[in-house]
């Protein structure tokens, strides 16, 4: 082709799809992109939920229909919580950005229509876990309507071993009822001493367990202690009773090398395994990430800060992966979202992800194993 | 092939270096030091004149007492290795046309040093990937935050046309982009030693993995 034509072909192809980019980062920040999100949050209330699908939806995820299941509705009563998680804050004045997206995940609990019952954080509030870190965020989560359940993750704790996290937020590790349900959040990012004997400083130990793949650091475990306290704290619970746990580490074992793991994951399951329905709600991977074993449900959270490519090895079979982040798409690949409980306890869980189209994940869809309610699978899966 | 300029290597190199200064020093007692190339044990040449040339046989003789004493200071899979091809080589009466085309000949001690060298540019470029203040990063993103282990970095995939760039990309232009963009840093020239590591440690995490450029 003649060069020059070749030129003004590239141009307003180029030109073209600027424009639809434009048009995606928009959908995150306006009204429009706001309601799509609250309908699917008002799905749990037995709403369905729109399918509004945006121009050249061929690199979007569709809606799903938030599943209206009627088993078991009895005395217990349907309602919904909200998540933010792993927001990875440094001081303000070095990463605005981190900030920035923060608020963006709290303006878009605060616009829910009616409101979460709460709103869980999911840890990994700090980046290094400095002093002006963990209060820039516990500033932030004041501004949510709704109260918090506070989670710590890794990126929290291990410059003073939680000191100034548990002044801000209390234990690291506690249970309650809500609407019928035992909610139970763990401490799962426990690790054996790596630093005593090599005499590493506090700032050195939390920049091995800063780094995902540095390989100086022990594995992810719950602990003997936490494991007799969650026990006792379950023994109280009937086994009829759904419930829910929240943990920063995943309660299985998906990938060793990243931590995306819990060394004693086999124990804390054989806790949970004797109760009907169990659901596990976990942060720390960055991604879309779904897992079932026995009769617990396995759900990760999104990431406010940076997405992480899915594992080389170990994935979930039932996970549908979220699209290949684009990285020339700013907060690709990142948002906040919701769990959404039927009356019979089970939970749909809803991926709000920024700039693309939201995604659900049903209880319908793991209770099946896959059969029905399947999720769309991706226009570009990971390399 | 090997034997033969693994000799003249050993024999040059001696005289080379120690002749001037022990011509003077042991002349009387008609005996020569020769100090290997690896700078290891010296052996001691009996009967030697001032001025004299080494005879062939005297020469070969000199030359396997240093191989030996070479091969007696290496690791032993590497001396293994090189006995093993030293006798096939042997058993090779004439050298290939490819082979004497060659200037120099490939031994396992070469082969252990370049795999150092190219190790410590991998391991240069591991350091700059895990510290974003290392590439002048101002907001505390480094390359590992998105990618651990180099992943979802696909350097078998470059070529390829990038669309937001405009043109045909290389890896080089990608870690640029993320740089200047996710890091926030400044730009590294094609040629630039951190640019360089960088490449070599994100290609180091995909060996094995098929080149496919072009692929999206
Ligand atoms: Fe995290
Ligand atoms: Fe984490």
């Amino acid at each position: 082709m003649n060069p020059l034509r070749w030129e003004k072909r590239l141009n307003a192809f180029v030109a073209e799809r600027e424009a639809w980019f434009a048009g995606l980062r928009d959908a995150g920040k306006t009204l429009e992109g706001r309601r799509r999100f609250m309908k699917l949050a008002a799905a749990a209330a037995g709403v369905a939920a729109g399918s509004s699908v945006l121009p050249h939806s061929f690199q979007l995820v569709n809606v799903v229909g938030a599943s209206t299941d009627s088993q078991g509705a009895g005395a217990r009563q349907a309602f919904s919580f909200a998540y933010i998680s792993d927001s990875h804050l440094y001081a303000k004045t070095v990463n605005e950005r981190f900030v920035n997206r923060v608020q963006r995940a709290i303006d878009d609990v605060n616009a829910l229509v009616p409101q979460p019952d709460f709103v869980l954080y999911g840890g990994d509030i700090a980046q290094l876990g400095q002093k002006d870190e963990l209060m820039l965020g516990a500033e932030l989560l004041r501004q949510l309507k709704a109260p918090v359940k506070m989670m710590v993750g890794e990126h929290d704790w291990f410059l003073d071993m939680g000191d100034l996290w548990k002044s801000l937020w209390g234990p690291p590790y506690y249970s309650f009822d809500h609407k019928g349900v035992h909610f139970v959040t763990l401490m799962s990012v426990n690790e054996k001493d790596f630093w005593t004997e090599k005499k590493l400083t506090p700032m050195e130990r939390m920049g091995i367990v800063a780094g995902l793949d540095d390989g100086r650091q022990s594995r992810f475990e719950v602990g003997d202690e936490e494991r007799e306290w969650l026990a006792r704290d379950l023994a109280k619970v009937p086994k009829t009773t759904p419930v829910v746990v929240f943990s920063h580490s995943p309660l299985y074992k998906y990938y060793r090398d990243w931590n995306f793991w819990t060394e004693d994951a086999e124990q804390v399951q054989a806790l949970l395994a004797p109760f009907e329905t169990v659901t596990v709600i976990h942060g720390h991977t960055h991604q879309v990430l779904t897992n079932r074993i026995g009769n617990i449900h396995f759900h990760g959270m999104l990431s406010t800060a940076w997405p992480w490519p899915y594992a080389p090895t170990g994935l979930p079979p039932l996970t549908v992966q979220m699209s290949r982040i684009d990285p020339f798409n700013e907060a690709d690949g990142l948002g906040d979202g919701g769990f959404s409980t039927s009356a019979g306890g089970r939970g749909d869980k809803q991926y709000n992800l920024w700039n693309r189209n939201p995604m659900t994940v049903s209880a319908r869809y793991l209770a099946s194993n896959g059969a029905v309610d399947t999720p769309p699978a991706p226009p570009f899966k990971s390399y | 092939m090997i034997r033969k300029s693994m000799m003249k290597l050993g024999v040059t190199t001696a005289l080379g270096a120690t002749l001037a200064v022990t011509s003077g020093v042991f002349a009387q007692q008609k005996e020569m030091k020769v100090v290997p190339c690896d700078g290891g044990e010296p052996v001691t040449v009996a009967g030697f004149e001032t001025g004299e040339r080494l005879s062939e046989d005297k020469a070969q003789k000199l030359a396997d007492t240093l191989m030996e004493g070479w091969l007696a200071r290496q690791d032993p899979a590497v001396a293994v290795a090189w006995v093993r091809e030293r006798d096939a080589a042997a058993t090779n009466a004439e050298p290939s046309q490819a082979q004497s085309m060659q200037s120099t000949d490939i031994n396992p001690r070469d082969l252990v040093l370049w795999e150092k060298e190219v190790g410590r540019e991998i391991a240069y470029g591991d350091k700059l990937f895990h510290d974003d203040k290392l590439i002048g990063g101002l907001e505390g993103v480094s390359c590992a935050m998105c990618h651990p282990n180099a992943s979802n970095t696909h350097p078998e995939t470059y070529p390829k046309f990038q669309l937001q760039l405009k043109r045909s990309a290389l890896l080089r232009d990608m870690i640029n982009w993320c740089i200047e963009n996710p890091v926030r840093g400044p730009k590294l020239a094609a040629d630039d030693p951190k640019m360089r590591a960088l490449e070599a440690y994100i290609l180091a995490q995909r060996k094995g993995v098929p080149l496919e450029y072009g692929k999206h």
